[in-house]
């Protein structure tokens, strides 16, 4: 979708201002926020693809005057309501007022240091074979679609080359809707930074990102 | 605009008569909802936030390149498969899993990105910093890369090539810095402490030995 | 340049919610603000496109947050404050703390009316010849300047129609920084809603701009 969180390329945002010694937390309930969230997405409720898109579907002037992780508490939340976890006189109320539908199995701190060492791979086996190799010049599409996307806007309609054949990779625009992992081949595709931003751009500049083979079509 | 970080601007419907913030408020709701219900082991909170509070930082990263200053055969291993060398290591997993390092030279300068999100390589570096996070380095850093170089103080020749890469996939990048001058014979402990955080983003330079006097 | 103004084919902000019996104005101060703005307009000696410039430069959080109005006020005071006519102080004071500075003229009751209907015609004479005619195949550049632009992100890089040539118009692009008004041929340029949004757009969608010459291309 074509959200607040897709904002490569915008202006008026100001300088990058590092925090000099800066703090992996700013505050406790940053800790807490972190950790219900990697919690609560261990148990398999959700998957991370729809996390992102109920994250970037908060209305945009919301979702720019939000610190980082009060995003993610106000995703949580959103999720909590959509997946049946919490209802909102629940959430209002700041505790449950019925039992879970199912008993749930949480993650226990015994299996943090497992599940953190493990991931979540996302490589998956290849259907079938590649359709481009390194090399290759394509054209990203330009579609719009109102559900989650990783193509970036900035990177749409534009010509790039293949310069490394990740793999066989979750496709997250399905994904995140729910209808499966949808596994496509996944593609390193690098731009001039002039094909992105126009002739008077620096032209020392090039800029990659991954795209999955929808994204493309040949040239 | 004032940018708190620590908290967010609306103003909470149930703050009266108490110093809790809006965030501290919903994030104790929550917490509680999950764990009165039975989906949360309040000991993997403490357990999750201990991790990446005290054992996965930027020091795993800056293992990882010092071998490679010093390693040729690592080095080779660590550009064609990232995930593979970078886990003989003992380092992966989450926001891990699929790794890539990107070779800095004389003539190219890796940046990396996460325009959407914030995308980045915990199991090497831990926690992004809030910059990594913000708006501004998000928009700007695949327009006007220079520009937020400069904004860390970093000025790079005209004719360097700056590669950007940003994260729309499940890749995590490693920037790989050009080991310093004047750092021969030394031990990969000792030249691990050149190597910060920034310079694995591409957003800085490794420290120069003088730097460690 | 690429601000939060720039929204076209953005998601998230929700429906267009029409209000019902909405009056003019929606409180004394607005009432003021809107005043104040064109009442400005000649002792402040601004254009018409610095002042849109001015309302587009702010942070996108900023931006999403206000309301109407209050951007205008915002672009007012930036106005002002670049010229001098009002300083940081006196607006915290909400008084004159001095002098005011010598300007060329003042707005008076009498010269409203006449002002009004004057309004600000932009068409200019030229010698110069359109390059393009009505039917003729133009691409909108890739262009991403940091300062103001009429040319929407949306449309930039999509290929049109010409569909009528406007005359020879005022060039916000250069108007806006005070180079002058730098008249350009100006063209209404049609676009077809699938060359916008992508193939699974609906087939009835047009989308026409006015776009002055720098910004197109023959395609």
């Amino acid at each position: 979708m074509n959200g607040a969180a897709d904002m490569g390329g915008m202006h008026g945002f100001g300088p990058v201002e590092p925090e000099p010694n800066e703090p992996v937390f700013h505050a406790d309930w940053e800790k807490k926020a972190f950790a219900l969230n990697i919690a609560i997405g261990c148990a398999g409720i959700w998957n991370l693809d729809a996390f992102r898109f109920e994250r970037e579907s908060i209305s945009p002037p919301e979702y720019l005057n939000r610190s980082y992780y009060g995003l993610w508490v106000v995703t949580l939340e959103r999720m909590m309501l959509k997946y049946g976890v919490a209802t909102p006189e629940e959430i209002a109320a700041g505790r449950p007022l019925a039992p879970p539908k199912k008993t749930p199995r949480p993650v226990t701190a015994d299996q943090v240091a497992t599940m953190i060492r493990h991931g979540s791979p996302y490589d998956r086996p290849a259907p079938s074979p590649a359709l481009f190799k390194v090399g290759d010049r394509v054209r990203t599409k330009n579609n719009h679609p109102t559900t989650h996307t990783r193509l970036p806007r900035y990177a749409r309609g534009r010509v790039g080359e293949v310069v490394r054949i990740v793999g066989c990779h979750v496709f997250p625009d399905s994904h995140s809707q729910n209808i499966g992992e949808d596994p496509h081949w996944l593609y390193t595709v690098r731009f001039d930074g002039r094909e992105l931003w126009g002739e008077d751009a620096d032209p020392s500049v090039r800029v990659a990102i991954e795209a999955w083979e929808p994204y493309l079509e040949p040239l | 605009m004032t940018h708190d970080h620590h908290d967010d601007h609306h103003h909470s419907h149930h703050d009266h008569g108490s110093d809790l913030t809006e965030m501290q408020l919903r994030t104790r709701a929550l917490e509680t909802i999950l764990l009165e219900k039975g989906y949360i082991d309040p000991a993997a909170l403490d357990e999750l936030v201990d991790i990446y509070e005290k054992k996965i930082g930027p020091r795993n990263g800056a293992q990882v390149v010092a071998k490679a200053w010093v390693d040729p055969k690592f080095r080779k291993l660590l550009f064609e498969d990232g995930t593979a060398a970078i886990g003989s290591l003992g380092f992966g997993g989450r926001s891990g899993n699929h790794l890539v390092a990107l070779e800095n030279t004389p003539t190219v300068h890796n940046m990396v990105v996460c325009t959407l999100c914030s995308c980045y390589p915990w199991a090497v570096l831990g926690l992004p910093p809030l910059w990594y996070k913000s708006a501004p380095y998000r928009a700007r850093t695949v327009a006007d890369p220079r520009g937020v170089l400069r904004d860390f103080g970093v000025e790079l020749p005209k004719d360097t090539e700056i590669q950007v890469w940003d994260s729309t996939a499940e890749l995590r990048y490693l920037v790989v810095p050009m080991r310093p001058a004047g750092t021969e014979g030394w031990s990969e402990e000792k030249l691990a402490e050149l190597v910060t955080r920034d310079s694995m983003i591409g957003t800085g330079l490794p420290k120069q030995p003088k730097d460690l006097q | 340049m690429n601000g939060a103004h720039d929204m076209g084919g953005m998601h998230g902000f929700g429906p267009v919610e029409p209000e019902p019996n909405e009056p003019v104005f929606h409180g004394e101060w607005e009432k003021r603000a809107f005043a104040l703005t064109l009442a400005m307009g000649m002792p402040g000696g601004w254009n018409i496109d610095m002042s849109r410039f001015a309302r587009e430069n702010r942070p996108p959080g900023d931006y999403l947050s206000m309301t109407y109005y209050q951007i205008w006020l915002a672009g007012l005071i930036d106005l002002m404050k670049e010229r001098g006519l009002v300083s940081d102080d006196e607006i915290a004071a909400g008084h004159s703390l001095r002098p005011a500075k010598p300007v060329k003229r003042v707005l008076s009751p009498a010269d409203v009316a006449q002002t009004l209907h004057r309004g600000g015609p932009t068409a200019r004479e030229t010698n110069s010849k359109a390059a393009f005619a009505a039917g003729d195949k133009v691409r909108a550049k890739v262009i991403n300047p940091l300062t103001h632009t009429r040319l929407p992100r949306y449309v930039r890089g999509r290929v049109g129609v010409i569909e009528s040539v406007r005359g020879c118009h005022v060039f916000p692009d250069s108007n806006s920084q005070g180079l002058g008004e730098d008249p350009r041929w100006l063209y209404t340029v049609k676009f077809d809603g699938r060359e916008l949004w992508g193939a699974d757009t609906d087939p009835t969608l047009s989308v026409s701009i006015d776009a002055w010459e720098p910004y197109l291309v023959r395609a």
